[in-house]
């Protein structure tokens, strides 16, 4: 079984990379992989070749196949056609336990870990054998301090930080010694710096003659650790590359089939000018026990600057953005617009003060699921003065036409006209919902997470718009958890740490390094100290 | 081969609309196993069922009575339940209507003018609201479940209602039976259209119309539908989420009051230790089967209260229990229910030999 097998794509690209590749034996042939959701084909006759000890990226849009590949390939889903051999020989993969006897393991994007249990207990559940607690407890030792992810095996789950959960699932992986460990977004919870951590530990792998398949939006480290790439759009392999000998605009545009624009923050400097929002010692206490507490946020939004705030999942972004919008009240003094007091006011006060609004999730916050998307426009403009309610009755003809108005403007596609929100793909209803906000022309805009989850054309067409929009004059506020992203549109950056906020810097003066030192706690101990 | 139930991409319209026919097929289906089974004809059994009550001037009109409170009481219900507030009280709703309706005519039986009637109605209302409020505000105040607490206000209100009329609203003149005194005629809902029907009738369905255009057209209907489709998204449009469950609690209630109160105006004339055959619970199976539309629940209404009027009819003359009306009614919902799950999916059969798919979380 020869690599050329895997060489489908177009070869004026991986002439290189295959001779790259050349020297490794073959792992994993799966070759006309085919599987069918009800009228929609996830994937569609996939060829995909996997040699020993190489980082091999699955690249692709959302929804163009990659989580139903390798869900194949760990056996939680069976191919409606295809075959897959192992080692040369034909397997079929009828569920996770049979994949794992095989020698193959999966680090989940979101963890199932129980965080009651300490860390070996953890372990021990995903065992087939995990023998005795205490010598687990030192084989965990032994292998994470090898591998450079050390743990503690005595700690309990829920003291510990996102990243060190990652580490106990990838422990959890090495243990049962697997020849390929598939790993879905991996870093997309990760500090820079424990991303690096990370990728020492995957080179040590590949070296040691363990194939990795990793999946990831971050195109930028799909170049840097990555040896071969395979991408997916529409269910189909379009292209294989050498992901060192592309560049990551390159990279984007196989995974789009087509050119991505990139961004531009216009001309010169931002023309700053007065403050729209503020956050003075923003304090809120944490709902529920998995909630975070905000502490002390300070903030100044001034008009024409898009200010970005890092940080990594979970550490309060949801609850700020709540605080800002009205929808988590708090004392009136803590949250100003234009000066007004209005902590304790509503949403719909804060919308008629020209503030507009995009949560994070699309689907069940920012839109409701089963409305159309005319439907929609009213949950958030019903009080804005756009004539869609009189006399107490909703004007579904002046809904239909800015629903018209915002698909053509923000290009968002649609099977037929004015459909439920929940039919829509994630970023084409990203698109309406980001457009519903900016068709208002908003003085504050306040996003979260507004490309989370979105393919490069989408994301380009939103980051663009929200540049457009503060050099306009407005004051724009961007929650997100995608560095690239911050570093290609702020003009400032704070980072937000386990409900603490760090002062907002100029853009030109942060690295990556010190949002990362920021993300990791910098941010905690500055706000301590303010 | 096996059936499976693959999610559409968008609500079906024609589902919407045929579910409610499938689910009364599939019922008429059930009720004709059960009569062949019981030993009689089951065609005699349907027919006597669901199609002599309507080929006779008086069991139209007993039809027409059934169906009023039926309908009144399920438009409430509609609204707490498109906006997710679990209203399963309507019964002690009705009952407490009816006895705040009485008022007047029980315990002030001189106060007789055209105000009367006008004045007994809206205390209905109130009388039901208030009820009502009391598992509403439980929930906003304490987050209780409003299933629990307004289920279990309903046997305080039969309780209420048995006492009054056995105690203190006892007929003075009434050898002692537990029954209140005969409403006055100024207290007594009218005969309309040549005694077909009582007033209460037609203002019920202007009321089902005017929810109808309410539901549909006004923010006040977006609001509710969308609390009860998405509650975050509600509160991200700036909806109160406490604000509606006590609003649409005390619309069911005082819809249900009224009807209690009209029931007892109209049809009964009194208060008796029973007034309800168990109308504020055979509501929620009309509001289902209506669709939560109040134009649906109308002809919802008519087929509920031919299966009292038909339960009567095929005992009488086949000697059936008259239970076979509550065994229909409770198949009803459940096939109700159990079609609409066809408007978000569609049954797909397969044939390939196929190991169900593990969660992909280990």
């Amino acid at each position: 079984m020869g690599d050329n097998v895997a060489e489908t794509g177009s070869p004026d690209h991986d002439g290189n990379a295959s001779t790259h590749r050349s020297d490794r034996e073959t792992l994993l042939n799966a070759s006309g992989l085919t599987k069918r959701f009800g009228d929609i084909l996830a994937n569609d006759n996939v060829d995909l070749v996997l040699n020993k000890g190489e980082i091999h990226a699955l690249l692709g849009e959302n929804g163009a196949g990659k989580s139903t590949l390798v869900k194949m390939f760990y056996g939680s889903l069976d191919p409606d056609a295809g075959e897959i051999s192992w080692n040369g020989r034909k397997v079929s993969i009828n569920n996770p336990a049979a994949a794992r006897e095989l020698g193959i393991g999966m680090v989940f994007q979101h963890f199932s870990l129980f965080e009651a249990l300490t860390v070996v207990e953890n372990i021990a559940l995903a065992l087939p054998n995990p023998g005795k607690m205490q010598d687990l407890a030192k084989r965990v030792e032994t292998v994470s301090r090898d591998y450079g992810l050390p743990l503690s095996p005595g700690d309990i789950v829920a003291d510990l930080p996102v990243g060190i959960r990652q580490r106990i699932e990838i422990v959890r992986c090495l243990l049962q010694e697997p020849q390929l460990i598939i790993m879905d977004e991996p870093t997309s919870v990760l500090t820079p710096q424990e991303a690096d951590q990370l990728f020492v530990t995957l080179q040590r792998l590949a070296n040691e003659g363990c194939a990795v398949l990793y999946i990831s939006h971050r195109l930028e480290e799909v170049k840097r650790i990555c040896h071969h790439a395979t991408i997916l759009r529409h269910g189909k392999v379009v292209r294989e590359c050498d992901p060192t000998k592309e560049t990551a605009a390159s990279l984007a545009s196989m995974m789009v089939g087509a050119d991505v624009a990139s961004v531009s923050s216009g001309e010169g400097e931002a023309q700053v000018g007065q403050t729209r929002l503020t956050l003075q010692k923003l304090n809120a206490a944490a709902a529920t026990p998995f909630a975070t507490a905000l502490n002390g946020v300070s903030l100044d939004l001034k008009a024409g600057e898009v200010v970005a705030i890092a940080g990594v999942a979970g550490n309060g972004q949801g609850e700020l953005f709540d605080a800002i919008s009205g929808e988590m009240r708090v004392s009136p003094d803590m949250v100003l617009l234009d000066g007004t007091p209005c902590g304790n006011k509503s949403i719909t006060w804060r919308r008629k003060q020209n503030a507009a609004f995009v949560p994070e999730e699309r689907l069940g916050h920012g839109a409701v699921p089963g409305m159309k998307l005319s439907q929609n426009i009213v949950l958030t403009r019903h009080s804005t003065g756009d004539r869609l309610v009189g006399g107490g009755f909703v004007s579904n003809a002046e809904a239909g036409n800015l629903e018209q108005r915002i698909k053509k403007a923000f290009d968002v596609r649609m099977s037929h006209d004015d459909p439920e929100a929940r039919s829509l793909s994630g970023g084409n209803l990203q698109k309406f919902v980001v457009g519903r906000e900016l068709d208002r022309e908003p003085g504050i805009l306040v996003v979260n997470q507004p490309t989370w989850g979105v393919d490069a054309g989408a994301a380009a067409l939103i980051r663009q718009a929200l540049i457009d929009l503060a050099r306009s004059g407005s004051a724009v506020l961007v929650i997100s958890q995608d560095l690239d992203e911050i570093f290609e549109i702020a003009d400032r950056i704070a980072v937000i740490s386990r409900g603490f906020l760090s002062a907002a810097e100029p853009a030109a003066q942060m690295t990556r390094e010190r949002v990362g030192l920021l993300m990791a706690g910098g941010a905690e101990t500055q706000g301590e100290v303010a | 081969m096996r059936l499976e139930l693959v999610k559409r991409k968008e609500h079906s319209q024609a589902m919407a609309l045929l579910s409610p026919l499938i689910a009364v097929t599939l019922t008429a289906l059930s009720a004709a196993i059960i009569f062949s089974i019981t030993g009689h004809n089951p065609l005699v059994g349907l027919y006597k069922f669901f199609i002599e009550p309507l080929t006779q001037q008086w069991s139209l009109e007993a039809t027409i009575d059934k169906a009023t409170p039926l309908i009144l009481i399920g438009c409430g219900l509609a609204v707490c339940y498109l906006s997710n507030n679990w209203n399963i009280g309507a019964e002690g709703q009705f009952v407490v209507g009816a006895l705040f309706g009485s008022v007047l005519p029980v315990l002030f039986p001189s106060f007789e003018n055209a105000a009367t009637l006008p004045l007994m109605l809206l205390f209905g209302a109130i009388g039901g609201a208030l009820w009502a409020l009391i598992p509403a505000l439980l929930k906003t105040r304490f987050n209780t479940n409003e299933i629990l607490t307004s289920l279990m206000l309903v046997y305080v209100a039969g309780l209420l209602l048995d006492y009054l009329v056995r105690g203190p609203w006892r007929d003075p003149g009434g050898y002692n039976f537990p029954e209140s005194r005969i409403f006055s005629d100024a207290a007594t809902l009218p005969e309309v259209f040549g005694g077909m029907m009582s007033l209460a009738a037609p203002i019920t369905i202007a009321i089902a119309v005017i929810l109808a255009v309410v539901l549909a057209k006004t923010l006040k209907g977006f609001e509710i539908r969308v609390m009860g489709e998405s509650p975050r998204a509600g509160s991200f449009a700036g909806f109160s989420a406490k604000g509606l469950t006590l609003f649409s609690f005390a619309l069911a209630g005082a819809l249900a009051g009224l009807a209690g109160t009209m029931e007892v105006s109209g049809a009964l004339n009194q208060l008796l230790p029973s007034i309800s055959p168990g109308y504020g619970f055979t509501a929620i199976i009309v509001a289902f089967l209506g669709r939560l539309n109040p134009i649906g629940i109308i002809i919802a209404g008519f087929v509920l209260a031919l299966s009292y009027i038909g339960g009567e009819g095929v005992q009488s003359a086949m000697g059936v229990s008259n239970e076979i009306a509550s065994v229909i009614q409770g198949l009803l919902l459940f096939f109700v229910l159990a079609c609409d799950t066809l408007i978000l999916y569609r049954i797909r059969m397969v044939t390939k030999r196929s190991t169900s798919a593990e969660a992909s979380h280990v």
